[in-house]
């Protein structure tokens, strides 16, 4: 079966979900091999092999902690070129998507960025406009580069061998020009990353004031779930941009979202029209919101929202 | 320092967005176009910048003839000049194709930085400036949050899930920016009768040494299959709140066995 290699997306060698879940998509398309490039590579074998990587090319010396994602691609460049693979996956984050377009240009390959899905053939499916038209497409040109959205598969264990192959990388210079002097968290840490978290709680207009928020991390946390915002928060200093959800913010198509005071316009729309099951709390009946939802509440949030909150707290001590 | 910002024009962010029936291409007539918003953002930084440090600014935009709205609008904030790269050939380009149109363009333009809005509205791929600087070999600081300009040097903050990195790299740099990173100017209207008096150059391929087969839809290395309308959603549930709106919803989450 042919070679799929699957970039793996770790924090200190643990592997994210989204990895496993390239994995088991990989598995559907050919042999998954994983490239692990950075610290940490004995704590992600295990995993990987468990998730299906038959190989695991591991590029750990060199000082990767200090640069960024030039230097991911041209290991990914080299593997490529060492394995000539049926296709490369590669996580849709911020950073992973950076990894693919100077793969792509290396390669002169096609690049295809936010997949929910590939099918045989490596025919993408893509959700566009904000989840307004679905497409497929494919790479016509070089070896397929597919970025893939966290949360489009299932991961499922499927034990294989795991066998590890040291990739040596000699960082040319022009991968070394951007230097990282400082990595600094500004998050407090406890609640899933926005883009993987699979159920996300998000605020906007309705909460009325910045801390009113307290009440959506409420209900976040009796979920496991991560926080949003709509743009109208955001732009009124209620929670930090980089909870935004929509148009000019994340994307997020998690399992289930939840829009607590926010009436749904375009912009907003755009950033989480993907999720499976959405449900609003909105106290006026006729938000556009309501025309996404599987379930929705019109209601005062101020009311809705602690007693949802409470009822979830019993139900999960019960 | 000089500057080169890339603007782009796309379908207004509120307008319903529709593929062309025929080449399924991003329908770009039936809809007014603006400037991508986060262009905006990009014009503000790279006039704040040449304010700050002295150098020029010039406006790149890739698109058809219409984009020259979005070239005045830049003009108008304060940028100094502007190129058009503006041919039939380049209709249909992917991204990589693009980035090889653009990294051209810029070979026509003296600057020791290339400013860009980190995605635009309508493709929203995010992936042209890493792109951008491959292609020239020069320094990539994406995300950024916060610019500061040394002499030689750019240190950006770059925005990431948890908080930002602290990264830098010596010019030329190509840098893309976030939302907010600033406050952009309206046009006043001193800016837009100045505008029209700006240096405004065209760039067909041929003027920027742009391979024909490598742009458009022949040149691009990714093709679009099926396009179809996402099926209407079926309506939902929707409960007005009697009391026992909290407790209805929890019992909704927990029979799709989300409690």
């Amino acid at each position: 079966m042919a070679e799929v290699l699957v970039l793996v997306e770790h924090v200190d060698g643990a592997p994210k979900k989204v990895t496993l879940e390239l994995l088991t998509l990989a598995r559907s398309l050919g042999e998954p091999s994983a490239v692990f490039v950075g610290n940490g590579a004995d704590n992600a074998k295990a995993k990987l092999a468990e998730y299906g990587a038959a190989k695991i090319y591991v590029a750990g010396d060199g000082d990767f902690e200090s640069y960024l994602v030039a230097p991911k691609a041209e290991v990914l460049a080299q593997v490529v070129a060492a394995t000539s693979p049926a296709a490369v996956l590669i996580p849709s984050t911020p950073e992973g998507k950076e990894v693919a377009a100077r793969l792509a240009v290396k390669l002169d390959s096609g690049l295809i960025t936010d997949a929910v899905g590939v099918d045989d053939g490596f025919v993408a499916r893509q959700s566009i406009f904000g989840g307004a038209f679905n497409v497929s497409s494919t790479v016509s040109r070089g070896t397929p580069i597919i970025t893939v959205r966290p949360n489009s598969t299932a991961p499922e264990p499927a034990p294989a061998a795991g066998a590890e192959e040291q990739v040596s990388v000699a960082l040319s210079d022009a991968a070394k020009q951007a230097k990282v002097l400082d990595r600094v968290t500004e998050k407090k840490g406890g609640r899933p990353e926005l883009t993987e978290a699979a159920i996300v709680v998000s605020g906007g207009r309705g909460l009325g004031d910045g801390s009113n928020f307290a009440l959506i991390e409420k209900l976040a946390d009796s979920l496991g779930a991560a926080v949003g915002a709509s743009r109208a928060a955001t732009d009124a200093g209620w929670y930090p941009h980089t909870n935004q959800v929509g148009q000019t913010g994340k994307t997020v198509s998690p399992q289930l979202y939840m829009a607590v005071g926010i009436s749904g316009a375009i912009q907003h729309r755009a950033g989480m029209q993907t999720s499976k099951t959405i449900v609003a709390i909105n106290k006026d009946p006729e938000a556009p919101i309501f025309e996404l939802v599987d379930f929705g509440i019109v209601g005062d949030l101020f009311n809705v929202v602690p007693q949802l909150t409470e009822e979830i707290e019993k139900r999960h001590s019960s | 320092m000089n500057i080169v910002v890339c603007v782009k024009q796309v379908p207004d962010t509120w307008a319903e967005k529709k593929l062309s029936a025929t080449d399924k291409t991003v329908d770009r007539e039936s809809v007014d176009g603006v400037m991508n918003e986060l262009d905006e953002y990009a014009v503000e930084e790279a006039l704040r910048i040449a304010e700050a440090n002295g150098g020029e600014v010039t406006v790149l935009t890739m698109g058809p003839e219409k984009s020259v709205e979005t070239i005045r609008k830049a003009l108008s904030m304060g940028a100094d000049k502007a190129v058009h790269l503006v041919d039939d050939g380049l209709h249909g380009s992917d991204a990589l194709a693009t980035s090889y149109a653009l990294a051209k363009a810029l070979g026509t333009i003296e600057h020791d930085l290339v400013i860009l809005g980190v995605e635009s509205t309508d493709a929203r791929m995010s992936v042209v400036p890493a792109m951008l600087a491959e292609r020239l070999g020069a320094a990539q600081l994406t995300f950024a949050r916060k610019v500061e300009v040394g002499s030689g040097t750019v240190k950006i903050e770059r925005l990431t899930d948890t908080g930002y990195d602290v990264v830098e790299a010596p010019t030329p740099a190509v840098v893309s920016v976030v939302e907010k990173i600033n406050e952009p100017r309206y046009p006043s209207f001193k800016g837009i009768m100045a505008a029209k008096k700006r240096p405004l150059t065209t760039l067909t391929l041929a003027d920027a040494g742009i391979e024909a087969d490598k742009v458009g839809l022949g040149g691009s290395a990714t093709s679009v299959g099926d396009v179809a309308a996402r099926p209407p959603k079926q309506a939902g549930q929707i409960v007005k709140d009697e009391g026992d709106g909290g407790t209805k919803l929890a019992e909704f989450l927990a029979s799709q066995k989300f409690i």
